[in-house]
């Protein structure tokens, strides 16, 4: 979806401004939210590209106005009720008020670890690459209304494949609960001129990783 | 700081509330345990940092065959340092050169290498790194106070995909009797994104 979370090349946001010493968190509840989205995924309660969803689809005015982690919140509110783990009326009693929903498991102390580990998303393929290294490819014109990764700034634009990082969990794919639908992915590389025009700093080269239904021969 | 999320103070309260209430039912429902919740913020809060990839980045720079090994399949090279806590796949290391510049970004979310550099911090999570890496990295680079040559190359990868990249970053002059231990030392968490350059001993002394 064209939401507002595809920021690149967006003007107006102000400069990069770093924080000296910054903690791992500003707030104790931060910490919560990212341990209890932890928990969630290491449950089997969603994957990670639902929760990026989830984050997409809050109000474009909200998704600009609250932090990072009120963000995750709301996205793990969204999740929650969605996939019927919680009611709104336990979200407004804040006490569980009805039946549990079973998960394959629960992260507990001596698991902590395993949750805290990547998952792989190496899949198996379906079928062989249809690129090679060195290839010239074309991304699709494409302008879903649900999830994606190619972002705007990287439709229809012309680049050259440079690594081939085996088959992977299609996120367009498993955001809208239709399974992995494996596909290889790719990192393409584009000169910048071809992103911003010929006014763009010739030394400038931006690269996506793109799955295979993005991309069609130039 | 460009997201204003830490000074409003009617604002955070409704939110520590919320997050509370969530923990709540959560816990009462029984689908988390407030105790692996303990143990993850402890974790990010002691344990995970830029740390690990700065030994890496360290390892690279003393040994060749590691570095081509690092720069051949990251995840694989990385599991061989018992030091350092193994990684998931789709580790990919980028190197810096006096040719070309690396910097990572995630545009549409906050993908980022966590198990070698620790928790992003605000400033990559936020709009203004998001929006201006891919389109002018060298003003997102003044920013930080970094000039490259007007001739350097400048390469960003956006993380689209489940692919996390580490800038291998150059090794600073006068350090080649340095031990792996006080190289790391000069490995910035900004200089394995590339937002930064690796200390000088001279930086480092200051």
């Amino acid at each position: 979806m064209n939401g507002v979370h595809d920021m690149g090349g967006m003007d107006g946001f102000g400069k990069v401004e770093a924080e000296e010493n910054e903690p791992p968190f500003h707030e104790t509840w931060e910490g919560r939210v990212l341990a209890m989205q932890r928990a969630m995924g290491y449950a089997g309660a969603w994957h990670i590209d639902d929760s990026r969803y989830a984050q997409e689809t809050l109000p474009a005015r909200t998704y600009l106005a609250v932090s990072y982690y009120q963000r995750w919140e709301l996205a793990m509110e969204k999740n929650l009720l969605l996939r019927g783990y919680v009611t709104e009326a336990e979200l407004k009693a804040g006490h569980a008020l009805g039946p549990t929903k079973p998960l394959p498991r629960k992260l507990s102390v001596e698991t902590v670890q395993a949750g805290m580990t990547r998952n792989s998303f190496f899949r198996q393929q379906q079928g062989p690459a249809r690129f090679k290294p060195g290839d010239r490819v074309r991304t699709r014109n494409i302008n879903p209304l649900t999830h994606t990764r190619l972002p705007r700034y990287a439709r229809d634009k012309v680049g050259t494949v440079e690594l081939i990082h085996g088959c992977h969990a299609y996120p367009d794919s498993v955001a809208t609960d239709r399974g992995d639908d494996p596909q290889w992915l790719y990192t393409v590389v584009f000169d910048g001129r071809e992103i911003w025009g010929p006014d763009t700093d010739p030394t400038l080269t931006i690269s996506i990783d793109a799955f295979e239904p993005y991309l069609e021969p130039a | 700081m460009a997201d204003h999320d830490h000074d409003h103070g009617s604002e955070l309260s409704e939110t520590q509330l919320r997050v509370r209430a969530l923990e709540t039912i959560l816990t009462e429902k029984g689908y988390i345990d407030p105790a692996a919740l303990d143990a993850i913020v402890e974790t990010y809060e002691t344990k995970v940092g830029p740390r690990n990839g700065a030994l890496v980045v360290a390892k690279a720079w003393t040994d060749p065959a590691f570095r081509q090994a690092l720069l051949k399949d990251a995840t694989a090279a990385v599991g061989t340092l018992g030091y350092v806590s193994p990684v998931g796949d789709h580790l990919v290391a980028v190197e810096n050169t006096p040719q070309r510049h690396n910097m990572i970004v995630c545009t549409l979310c906050s993908c980022y290498p966590w198990e070698m550099l620790g928790l992003p911090p605000v400033w990559y999570k936020s709009a203004p790194y998001r929006s201006r890496a891919v389109k002018d990295p060298r003003g997102v680079l003044d920013d930080f106070g970094v000039k490259l040559a007007k001739e350097t190359e400048i390469r960003v990868w956006d993380s689209t995909a489940e692919t996390r990249f580490l800038v291998l970053p150059m090794r600073p002059a006068g350090t080649e009797e340095w031990s792996e231990e006080r190289l790391a030392d000069l490995v910035t968490r900004d200089s394995m994104i590339g937002t930064g350059l690796a200390l000088t001993p001279a930086g480092i002394a200051k």
